[in-house]
């Protein structure tokens, strides 16, 4: 296994190097210049190196694009502030936990949190001199924000299912396991935002990444069906969780999902993952980072937008990275088992788990916690006695609830307009959004504060006619990079310009479909009047329990490639 | 009437004189006078007209009379009593007496105990400072080598602000140590206030008169001298004055702190086109402003009068409004108009508050009662019986605001930049503004203000441009220093600059922020230190950072670095202490060391400051 890459290694497998991949090799493991930058005084920036080497440590750089120009006539740099995000295999924490990363958002930053599509806390608006206190404050409460973003493996998502509850433990458990397994190794981390000591030493400081780490970000996703909640598909390695009389014999794995593209680029495309086989929960570990091996020794570290493994695997060929993990594996992978899935939601609500605990499910639009639901899910927390899970739609579940707490916690969801998921619209209870302006260097269009205002013109619609419960999926996403899946979605915007979306239809409501483009750089008006005639025909012609993006098949509005 | 001249004229000549015009009628009287004030010019311009061979032989010529030469000594800070001072030496030299020029700060006080005639003109800074070019010649007076001045005959014209306590402080101690050294006065203290002419101008008459006299042989009335020694004016100055200000355009208006801060704070530029005007680095401007108009409306509605009643004072008419508007002190009270005002605050109004104020020797009290207390306010806190009329004759005259330039010329060319911390807060349920910078906060970008430039000869880049400076400017007191390093940077300057710059938020109130991270990166600044005092739990001032750089700092000053601050009277304070306290520990030598060091570096330029 290469340990201490070279160029020439690198060059001859991929060509010429991308600047990025300069910058980790020249980065000492992730260190870059970030003591010393975090100490300048006189900009809230960092160095363009660390503004590639803090993401590795769970942050982005970002600025507030609303105020660019009004700071640059005050003579002033931009706002640049900060984001942290955590690692949270699972989406799981205790109460004490939410109440200490709800203190440090007040304390640190702009006094929100954000619920992400990776079941995980984003804190946004820390500014550069607070951003080590707050990870210290992260780590007082064991939370920590390695390789939550980076070409390195990011948060490993798991199911939520609330109904099994032992299950949902035992994968959760593997979730854990394999988050830790592929953490990075390098002490970057501790030196920077601990005050570790710098130990010199001569071991290899990443036996498994090297000092290049992986040429994209890598995502894994542990998912139970009947609910494809996490969108295992939308990963580099999708683990379906294969139960046989309430026991977990191990995972199907599928390989190569991933949503971004760039617009106007043929060669980028979103690919919902291909299963390849079945693994035993004891070979998780080294079998997710065989196929991350891979990925490291084949990716495409010449150009970025081709670096994903969805790309080499298929510039390998399927067969020919299948060949090659079995080599590398020294046998063949089981043959994958069948698994069925009936949609890729949450499910709203109290529902009672095997163990007779209960969990309560509350939509959380576009997943951020403010003003009432802040103050409502603090108020909770201080009473909660079981746990927190961040669901990846940007949900969360008050898990675990003795039968006997219920009303106490229904009291307190009643108290700050938590319930909201009751009255809710089916698309609304499946609508998602990502964070895009102002914030997002990457946005070209609104989207988490664009969402409410969308939800209410499609609610008068399906209201008009008469289906405002069915459920669609429906997510919006500031650029085409993915944040919020909107490939895998029924109905998706995804940002061309301010006021513009590429209109998507058609993706299947488990998420095992991608969707396609319907209209190019649309309007609001052109995606409404576009929109409204599907959805009255759907009203008066859909088959019993069919679903709006099989609809548009069946009927023809869209027809198979 | 009768002709009693005793000072100017011989018994003789008065009774010739009184027996001339006993016959004479009015349009002969003015004929008269009008000839005689022809006579006294044409031997003026003589005076001036005498070549330099021949003043270098009149001088030698006059030596035997040269105890009676008169020496102007003038410590003026923002320009005021260099001006007055000026005046007074021309009219002296032109009333035919010997007259030197003198600016304190290049006073040999040795020479002191030579003089025979003494005037002073010297103004008060903030709470009862002298200016800095007054520091040296203020401390020998007061410290123990002062001479025994038995034979000196001398004058005092006072310079301050009655809205601070300790009004015209520094001309009084003067006077009065004068005194104490044996001197005699010619003529008692003249103290001006803000309206300098109302009291100058006949305290003047008074004085050249009376030094006419006391320079003359009794008899007869000196013969015009040659030797006079007047500094001419600068030639900037005389085009566009305090008096005559230049209509400059506002070509832009910026708010250059962030949203998010409640500071307002503002760049402006100026359009010095067609004006002639020159400024160096260091220099002030001087702006002439209207008062807030909401201030205005709220202090007519008070007084329950229409704005447009007109009203005639001091041979002016103008509108109520415009009085309020235009020319009079709206925002800056003082002692003697508290006084006045409590003596006409009507029966049953509780003025417990303002008499504490007016206490004997309440100092402190007074200062916080002025510091927190607009007209208005005293309007409505203290009813009282105050017609218009009366209180435009009891209000002082609006008078212009200084500000330090922010930019270099020879950057900014035709244009002049000022940063403005606009005044806001609430006091009493009302808002209030500051006058001049909510004006000036307010001014569109098309606008007009009326300027002009105020020479601060006392801060100044050191004139070897090797040097390393050190610039301490928190908040607005950075403006100067812009202007320091624009120079510095288009002159090529190759000596090092260090900047200390401080405010209450890193995020919001960086003034040019952009600007100091360009000269850093291309090493134009070589240093900055920051102290943003509200971003972490205790609280850092530019002073802590002083303090903190201590053995840098020492080690520029061995190298002949330049220490300038600019900002607040206490801001200064501290910084000064932090730099004594740094000398002092890292020198090795202790705290005598320090002063020394210190007092050596304030009277060769090496330490200079611009504050208020």
């Amino acid at each position: 296994m290469p340990q201490e890459w070279n160029w020439k290694d690198i060059v001859e497998m991929t060509g010429k190097p991308s600047s990025v991949e300069v910058l980790k090799k020249d980065s000492d493991y992730l260190r870059g210049t970030l003591a010393e930058c975090l100490q300048d005084p006189v900009t809230g920036s960092i160095s363009h190196m660390d503004t590639r080497v803090i993401k590795f440590h769970g942050c982005y750089e970002q600025d507030d694009r609303d105020l660019r120009e009004e700071r640059r006539k005050q003579k002033l740099e931009p706002a640049f502030q900060y984001f942290i995000r955590t690692r949270l295999p699972g989406g799981v924490v205790t109460p004490s936990q939410w109440l200490a990363l709800d203190e440090i958002a007040q304390k640190f930053g702009r006094g929100t949190l954000k619920l992400t599509t990776r079941q995980t806390f984003q804190i946004h608006g820390i500014v550069k001199r607070k951003l080590k206190p707050a990870m210290q404050a992260m780590n007082a409460v064991m939370i920590d924000s390695i390789a939550a973003c980076g070409d390195v493996n990011r948060n490993v998502l798991c199911a939520t299912n609330p109904h099994l509850s032992e299950v949902h433990r035992t994968v959760w458990q593997q979730a854990l396991d394999v988050s830790a397994y592929m953490k990075p190794k390098t002490r970057a981390y501790y030196e920077v935002w601990l005050d570790e000591k710098k130990v010199s030493t001569t071991e290899n400081q990443e036996p498994f990444y090297g000092d290049t780490y992986l040429p994209r970000k890598f995502k894994i996703a542990i998912s139970v069906p009947p609910v494809n909640d996490v969108d295992a598909f939308a990963n580099d390695i999708g683990l379906i969780a294969i139960i046989e009389n309430g026991k977990l014999e191990g995972y199907t794995v599928a390989v190569g999902g991933g949503m971004g593209k760039t617009y106007g680029d043929a060669k980028t495309y979103p690919r919902a993952a291909t299963v390849i086989g079945f693994i035993r929960p004891d070979e998780v570990n080294h079998v997710c980072e065989t196929i991350a091996g891979i990925q490291r020794d084949f990716g495409d570290r010449s150009e970025r937008s081709q670096a994903r493994m969805k790309y080499t695997i298929d510039h390998m060929g399927l067969d020919r990275f299948k060949e090659e993990l079995n080599s590398r594996l020294g046998h063949a992978l089981e043959a994958p088992r069948a698994f069925k899935f009936d949609h890729n939601g949450d499910r709203y609500g109290w529902v009672e788990g095997e163990d007779g605990l209960w969990h309560l499910t509350l939509y959380i639009e576009a997943g951020r916690v403010v003003d009432d639901v802040l103050l409502g899910l603090r108020e909770i927390a201080g009473v909660h006695k079981g746990e927190f899970r961040v669901t990846t739609n940007q949900n969360v579940i008050i898990a675990r609830v003795a039968p006997e707490d219920r009303a106490q916690i229904d009291a307190l969801v009643a108290k700050h307009g938590l319930d909201g998921y009751r009255g809710a619209s089916g698309i609304r209870k499946n609508s998602m959004a990502c964070v895009a302006l102002p914030t997002c260097g990457l946005a070209m269009a609104e989207s988490e504060r664009y969402l409410p205002d969308l939800l209410l013109k499609l609610e008068a619609i399906l209201d008009r006619n008469g289906i405002l419960d069915a459920p669609i999926t429906l997510r919006i996403s500031g650029c085409p990079n993915g944040c919020s899946r909107p490939f895998l979605a029924e109905i998706a915007l995804t940002g061309r310009a301010i006021g513009r979306y590429s209109l998507n239809l058609g993706g299947n409501f488990t998420g095992e479909r991608l969707n396609t483009v319907y209209l190019e750089n649309a309007t609001e008006p052109e995606i409404l009047a576009a929109l409204e005639p599907m959805i009255a025909n759907y009203a008066k012609n859909r088959l019993e329990d069919e679903k709006f993006g099989d609809f548009l098949y069946r009927t023809g509005v869209l027809s198979a490639a | 009437m009768t002709t009693k001249s005793p000072f100017l004229l011989s018994e003789q000549q008065t009774s010739l004189l009184e027996t001339l015009i006993s016959e004479m009628e009015q349009p002969s009287l003015l004929w008269t006078s009008g000839y005689l004030a022809g006579l006294a010019m044409a031997q003026r311009r003589v005076s001036l007209a005498v070549k330099p061979q021949e003043a270098a032989a009149a001088t030698v010529a006059a030596a035997p009379v040269a105890k009676s030469t008169l020496t102007i000594l003038y410590g003026s800070q923002t320009g005021n009593a260099k001006r007055l001072a000026q005046r007074f030496a021309a009219e002296s030299e032109a009333a035919g007496l010997s007259v030197q020029l003198v600016d304190v700060a290049d006073y040999a006080v040795r020479k002191l105990k030579s003089e025979t005639h003494l005037f002073v003109v010297i103004s008060t800074q903030g709470d009862g400072e002298p200016p800095d070019s007054a520091r040296e010649f203020f401390e020998f007076l007061h410290g123990k080598k002062a001479p025994k001045l038995d034979t000196l005959q001398y004058a005092v014209l006072a310079l301050g602000d009655s809205s601070y306590p300790d009004f015209c402080g520094v001309g009084r101690k003067i006077d009065e140590r004068l005194a104490a050294l044996g001197a005699k006065r010619i003529h008692n203290r003249g103290d001006c206030d803000l309206d300098i002419e109302t009291v100058a101008e006949p305290w003047w008459v008074d004085t050249l008169n009376l030094a006419r006299t006391a320079l003359a042989p009794a008899g007869s009335v000196a013969a015009p001298q040659q030797n006079a020694n007047v500094i001419p004016l600068h030639p900037s100055a005389s085009a566009w004055n305090r008096d005559k200000p230049f209509s400059a355009q506002v070509l832009e208006n910026q708010r250059i702190t962030a949203r998010g801060t409640d500071k307002h704070i503002f760049h402006l530029e100026l359009s010095l086109e067609g004006s002639g005007l020159h400024y160096q680095p260091g220099d002030s401007l001087g702006v002439w402003h209207f008062n807030p108009p909401s201030l205005v409306d709220n202090v007519l509605a008070t007084l329950g009068v229409s704005g447009d009643q007109t009203f005639t004072h001091k041979g002016e008419t103008f509108t109520l409004r415009q009085w309020f508007s235009e020319k009079l002190e709206l925002t800056r009270l003082t002692r003697a108009f508290l006084v006045e005002h409590s003596s006409r605050v009507n029966a049953g109004v509780d003025q417990a508050d303002l008499q504490a104020a007016l206490a004997e020797g309440a100092r402190d009290a007074l200062a916080a009662f002025l510091g927190t207390h607009q007209l208005i306010d005293l309007l409505k806190r203290f009813p009282a019986n105050w017609t218009a009329e009366t209180l435009i004759t009891s209000l002082r005259p609006l008078t212009p605001r200084l500000y330090s330039i922010s930019s270099s010329q020879t950057v900014a060319e035709d244009e002049v930049h000022l940063t403005v911390a606009k005044v806001a807060y609430d006091a009493h349920g009302e808002a209030h503004l500051g006058a001049a910078s909510g004006f000036l906060a307010e001014l569109p970008a098309d606008g007009q203000l009326p300027i002009y430039i105020e020479e601060n000869r006392h801060f100044r880049l050191p004139k070897n441009a090797d040097r390393d400076v050190i610039m301490v400017g928190p908040g607005t007191g950075v403006a100067p220093f812009r202007a320091f390093l624009q120079e510095r940077i288009e002159s090529g300057a190759a000596g090092r600059n260090w900047l200390f710059f401080g405010a209450q938020h890193f995020d919001t109130q960086f003034l040019y922020q952009t600007e100091w991270q360009d000269a850093l990166k291309k090493k134009h600044l070589n240093r900055i230190d920051l102290a943003f005092s509200r971003d972490q739990q205790e609280k850092i001032y530019v002073q802590h950072l002083i303090e903190k750089q201590g053995a840098e700092l020492y080690a520029w000053l061995q190298n002949g670095a330049h220490f300038y601050v600019c900002g607040s009277t206490d801001m200064e304070k501290d910084v000064k202490a932090a730099l004594l306290k740094a000398i002092a520990q890292h020198s090795g030598k202790g705290d005598e060391f320090a002063n020394a060091w210190f007092a050596e570096a304030q009277k060769e330029g090496r330490y200079s400051r611009d504050v208020y």
